[in-house]
């Protein structure tokens, strides 16, 4: 395939079969490969989106200062985008992600403001929020509640699943910003309803949880339960132990919210199988697991990976 | 044996710091109210009269109620519940 530029190659990611993952004949998984976009992972789809949208009507102009609240993907692809269009951008993100994620965003020129780890991306997102209000001249493009977040689902993601499988019946995606499982269940909603769709959200450990009272919680403004038919919490335990099956038994090096992913998508396989229904379910593999080798979730025993990942913002 | 419900760390004042509390009951409604009896607050934590509060997420055996028929949600024995604030994901 040949295009005029890296940002014009996000998305059209292949589909995979994961046979030897499959629970039961006549229930099928299938991966879709988003680590395959231009920074390596789905987030490409979201950030160019947003920034395109923002360019078109006006708001980012030539020399501006993005300004964007994220734990990694997000911001290593506006980096990205920003390096090429000159903007300046400014990340700010929990101190307890994983190394990898600042080395590759300082290589992209972004600078890095940490927010407290206790708190997790709650905090991040004040802190952004503060920023935001005390520089006005900045422009915070805002994944959690910018509409061409999931527009960029709505428009790609989704009409790829449906072009490649027409016989889908489950999409298990990751709920962080909600952009991706808002866009693609829209979609699916209005062509073709009766295709299920199931969240996988990470449960964090406590520290991350360390708000200093419930109604400072938050749901991103993205979010709307009507798009979404199941909604799994899945601990890093279950994520870690996932990422490996699908390393051992598909040869997919995947990262952890990947792994979560596929937890839920068992689960709905198991359920099919149980009921003697048939299924083709779809899954998102959001990045690959490069960004995590730092947090031993690939090698050290699963007892050290819980325990290092339960103070993280592994997803 | 009974329903284990897991208590998120800010609202162990209710339950004298305990992690994790034994309820009872058929329905999540049932298992709160029975829980309450013992941890008198802790309900009107998790709830308002439209249902669940907004920044309170609550799954059984780790799927969110809110899609299983909220506090009508059916528990038996040996189901986990955890209760977890809404927290923005990473992203």
């Amino acid at each position: 395939m040949r295009y005029d530029s890296l940002a014009d190659s996000v998305g059209h990611t292949p589909l995979i079969g994961l046979p030897r993952l499959s629970p039961a004949e006549g229930v099928r998984l299938w991966a879709k490969l988003e680590d395959r976009n231009p920074t390596g992972s789905i987030k490409d789809r979201a950030a160019l989106n947003m920034i395109k949208a923002a360019e078109a009507d006006g708001t980012l102009r030539p020399g501006a200062t993005i300004l964007e609240p994220t734990s990694g993907n997000t911001g290593i692809s506006l980096a990205m985008a920003a390096k090429l269009a000159g903007y300046r951008l400014i990340c700010v993100m929990p101190e307890n992600t994983s190394i990898e994620r600042k080395q590759i965003l300082a290589m992209w020129g972004a600078e890095i403001v940490s927010s407290p780890a206790a708190g997790g991306s709650n905090e991040a997102v004040a802190v952004a929020k503060t920023l935001a209000a005390e520089h006005p001249d900045w422009v915070m493009l805002y994944q959690y509640g910018n509409p061409a977040n999931a527009e960029a689902h709505y428009l790609t993601t989704g009409p790829e699943i449906a072009a490649d499988l027409p016989e889908v019946t489950h999409v298990v995606a990751g709920l962080g910003t909600t952009g991706t499982l808002m866009g693609i269940g829209r979609y699916f909603r209005e062509s073709k309803p009766d295709v299920k769709i199931i969240a996988a959200e990470p449960r964090y450990g406590e520290l991350v949880y360390g708000l200093r009272n419930i109604d400072e919680g938050f749901v991103p403004e993205l979010y709307d339960p009507q798009y979404v038919d199941s909604r799994f919490s899945v601990g890093s335990r279950d994520a870690v132990r996932r990422v490996r099956e699908l390393l051992d038994r598909e040869g997919i090096f995947a990262g952890l919210s990947s792994g979560a992913i596929v937890h839920a998508a068992l689960a709905q396989g198991v359920r099919a199988a149980k009921a003697g229904q048939s299924a083709d379910i779809v899954l998102i593999i959001c990045d690959g697991g490069w960004k995590y080798l730092s947090t031993g979730a690939y090698t050290t025993d699963l007892d050290a990976a819980e325990g290092y990942l339960d103070s993280q913002v592994w997803a | 044996m009974g329903v284990e419900v897991r208590i998120p760390t800010i609202l162990r004042t209710y339950t004298g710091g305990a992690k994790a509390v034994e309820g009872d009951g058929a329905t999540l409604a049932q298992v709160i109210d029975d829980v309450e009896g013992r941890y008198p607050g802790l309900k009107a934590r998790l709830i308002e009269e439209s249902g669940l509060r907004r920044f309170v997420n609550v799954y059984v055996n780790d799927e969110d109620v809110r899609f299983t028929g909220g506090l009508e949600a059916p528990t038996t024995d040996g189901d986990v519940v955890v209760v977890l604030p809404a927290v923005a994901g990473g992203a």
